[in-house]
C-alpha cells in the first residue's frame, strides 16, 4: 500500500493546524526543508526514523500520520468509487481525501454501503414479486380472459352478417368472462392488501438463513474438506447474515452440515452414485446411512454431482424448516404448505418411508418424485411418544427411472389451489371458476 | 378443403374466437385443450400450422415444442407459439425451442390472422 502518500498529506495537515513552519519542522526532525518539502508532497517515501521523530516535533502519535484505521476507509472509499458511473473520481488523490478529511470520507463511506443494503432490499422484494407463484397465476389468468374477451368483442363488432346463433353465443362467452375477469381482478386486490412486505418485517432471520443457503446453493465446500473448524470462516464471510437468529440458524445449519459430512464424505457418496445412480434406497443401503442423513447429504451437492435435488423440512408443527426448490414444484416462502404432501403423510407413520410421483395444479408444474421419512429427535424416552422431523425428497420424474406410477396430484397451498372437493382443504380458494 | 391448424390452449373461450375467425378465413380448425397426449394429436392430425399455448395443464409448451421439432414426421410444421407473459426470458425460450413466431397476449384477431396467413405462406 502507498501509505507514503497517505502519510505525506497528513503530516502537512497537522503542521498548518499548529502554525508550525515547514524550515522548523525539519529542523526538529533532522531533516532539509526541501526533503521534508518533497515528503508533504508525496514525492518522497518516509522512512520509520523520520517519521517517529516527525511524529515528536508534532506532538503526535506516529500511527496518525502512518496507516491504521484509515485501512479500512479507504477500501472503503474504493469500493464506493467503484460503484460511481461515469464519474470522474480522484482515485489518485485517495488517499490524500481520507487524509484530510476523515469524517467526510467517513460518512461518505457510510452513506455508500447504506445504499447498497437498501438496493439488496429492493432486489429481494421484486424477486419476490416476481417468483409469487399465487400473483404470476392470477396474472396469467386475467391476462387470459382479457384476451377471451377482446378476441370475442371484435368479432362482434368487425364481422358483418354474424349469424343470431353465434352473435348469442359471442355475447354469453363475453358476459361468462368479464364476471369471471371482475372476480379475477378482485382477487388480486385482495391478495396485494394482504401482500408480504406491506408491514415492517420485509427480512425475517429465515429469509436471510433462505438467502444465505440459497446464495451457497446448499453447499459449503470449506466444511467438506475441514469439517467443523471451518464454520466460524464461513458464517464470517456471510455478509447478508445481519440479524443475530439468522447466523444462530445459520450456524446450527453448518454444525449439522459438517456432522453430515463426516458421516457420509462427499467422495463415498459421488462414488455410490456413479454406482447406483440417484435411486435413494440404494444408495442408503450401499452407503449405510439412514435416509435422512443421506437426503439432506444428497441436497447439499453441487447438482454437477447429484442432478437437481429438492428437499423440504418440516419439525412435528408442520412449519417449514428448510426449503430447497427443484423446478416444477413450488414451495411457498411465505403461506403453509399442503397438506397433501407426503412429507405430512409420512408424519403419521414414522419411520416408514413413502414414494410417490407428484404434480401439483399450476401451469409449470412438472412431475417429481418425492421420498419422504421421519426422524426421532433426541433419543428414546419411556411413555414419551417421539419428537419428529418430516423430511421430502424432491427427484425430478424420470420414466427411465421406473415413474410409470401415475402422479398423484398436489397443491402448493390452500389459496391458489383450483382443486375441487379436496378433503384437506382448510380455506376457500381465490381461484374460483378456474381463478 | 382448406388447410389445417391444430390449435392447442386450454381456455375454452379463446379456442372459440380463435376458431371462429380461423375457420371464416377458410381453414379447418382442430383443437385440442391439455399437455397430454398432444404428440399423439399432432401425429394424427399432421396439421399445416400448430398455434400452441405456452402454459397448458398437465405440460409446458416448451416441452412440447421440443417433441414436435424433435419428431421427423411433423417436426417442419410452422408453430406459432401464444403466451400471457411477454417477458424476454420466454421469448428466448420460445425462439430457442424452434417457435416460428411468437405472440403475447392479450393480442388482436387481426394480428394471429395475419401471422397465420404468413405462416402458411412460407
Amino acid at each position: 500500500m502507498p501509505e507514503s502518500r497517505f502519510t505525506g498529506a497528513r503530516i502537512r495537515e497537522q503542521r498548518l493546524q499548529r502554525g508550525i513552519k515547514q524550515t522548523d519542522l525539519a529542523a526538529a526532525a533532522g531533516i532539509s526543508p526541501s526533503y521534508l518539502n518533497l515528503i508533504e508532497h508525496d514525492r518522497r517515501r518516509i522512512g520509520g526514523k523520520v517519521l517517529l521523530r516527525i511524529a515528536g516535533a508534532l506532538g503526535v502519535e506516529p500511527q496518525l500520520l502512518s496507516h491504521g484505521a484509515e485501512a479500512a476507509l479507504i477500501s472503503g472509499l474504493r469500493e464506493a468509487a467503484g460503484r460511481v458511473k461515469g464519474g470522474a473520481v480522484e482515485l489518485d488523490r485517495l488517499e490524500e481525501f481520507a487524509g484530510r478529511f476523515p469524517g467526510w470520507a467517513e460518512a461518505m463511506v457510510g452513506a455508500e454501503r447504506r445504499s447498497a443494503e437498501l438496493e439488496r432490499n429492493v432486489k429481494a422484494l421484486s424477486d419476490r414479486l416476481a417468483h409469487d407463484p399465487r400473483l404470476a397465476e392470477s396474472i396469467h389468468e386475467v391476462l387470459s380472459v382479457v384476451t377471451a374477451i377482446r378476441s370475442t368483442a371484435s368479432i362482434l363488432v368487425e364481422t358483418r352478417k354474424l349469424e343470431p346463433e353465434w352473435q348469442a353465443r359471442f355475447h354469453r362467452n363475453i358476459d361468462e368472462d368479464s364476471r369471471r375477469l371482475a372476480e379475477g381482478a378482485k382477487a388480486l386486490v385482495r391478495y396485494l392488501d394482504a401482500a408480504p412486505g406491506s408491514d415492517a418485517d420485509i427480512r425475517s432471520p429465515q429469509d436471510e438463513l433462505d438467502q444465505f443457503l440459497t446464495e451457497n446453493a446448499y453447499h459449503f465446500a470449506a466444511i467438506e474438506k475441514r469439517g467443523a473448524a471451518a464454520i466460524d470462516a464461513v458464517l464470517d464471510a456471510a455478509e447478508g447474515l445481519t440479524l443475530p437468529t439468522a447466523r444462530h440458524l445459520a450456524r446450527m445449519h453448518l454444525e449439522d452440515y459438517a456432522r453430515d459430512a463426516a458421516r457420509l464424505p462427499r467422495a463415498t457418496l459421488a462414488r455410490a452414485l456413479a454406482d447406483a445412480g440417484c435411486d435413494p434406497p440404494a444408495l442408503a443401503s450401499e452407503t449405510g446411512v439412514d435416509l435422512p442423513t443421506l437426503f439432506r447429504r444428497l441436497a447439499s451437492l453441487p447438482e454437477e454431482v447429484a442432478g437437481p435435488v429438492g428437499l423440504v423440512v418440516c419439525d412435528g408443527s408442520g412449519a417449514l424448516l428448510l426449503r430447497k426448490p427443484i423446478a416444477g414444484f413450488a414451495v411457498s416462502r411465505i403461506v403453509a404448505a399442503c397438506p397433501l404432501w407426503p412429507l405430512y403423510r409420512a408424519l403419521t407413520q414414522p419411520g416408514a418411508p413413502l414414494r410417490r410421483t407428484l404434480l401439483q395444479a399450476w401451469r409449470d408444474a412438472r412431475p417429481v418424485r418425492a421420498f419422504a421419512v421421519t426422524e426421532p429427535l433426541g433419543p428414546a424416552l419411556i411413555n414419551e411418544p417421539p419428537l419428529l422431523r418430516g423430511y421430502m425428497l424432491l427427484l425430478p420424474a424420470d420414466a427411465h427411472a421406473g415413474d410409470h406410477d401415475t402422479p398423484a396430484p398436489v397443491g402448493t397451498s390452500c389459496r391458489i389451489c383450483p382443486r375441487q372437493d379436496c378433503v384437506a382443504r382448510r380455506e376457500p380458494t381465490v381461484m374460483q371458476d378456474g381463478f | 378443403m382448406g388447410k389445417q391448424v391444430l390449435l392447442i390452449e386450454d381456455e375454452p373461450n379463446i379456442i372459440e374466437a380463435i376458431s371462429f375467425i380461423l375457420s371464416r378465413d377458410g381453414w379447418t380448425v382442430r383443437t385440442h385443450s391439455t399437455g397430454r397426449d398432444t404428440m399423439d394429436v399432432v401425429r394424427a392430425r399432421a396439421p399445416d400450422l400448430i398455434i400452441l399455448d405456452v402454459m397448458l395443464p398437465g405440460r409446458s409448451g416448451f416441452d412440447i415444442l421440443a417433441d414436435i421439432r424433435a419428431d421427423p414426421a411433423v417436426g417442419a410444421t410452422p408453430v406459432l407459439m401464444l403466451t400471457a407473459r411477454g417477458q424476454r426470458k420466454d421469448r428466448e425460450m420460445a425462439e430457442k425451442a424452434g417457435a416460428s413466431r411468437y405472440m403475447t397476449k392479450p393480442f388482436s384477431n387481426a394480428e394471429v390472422l395475419a401471422v397465420v396467413r404468413d405462416l402458411a405462406g412460407e
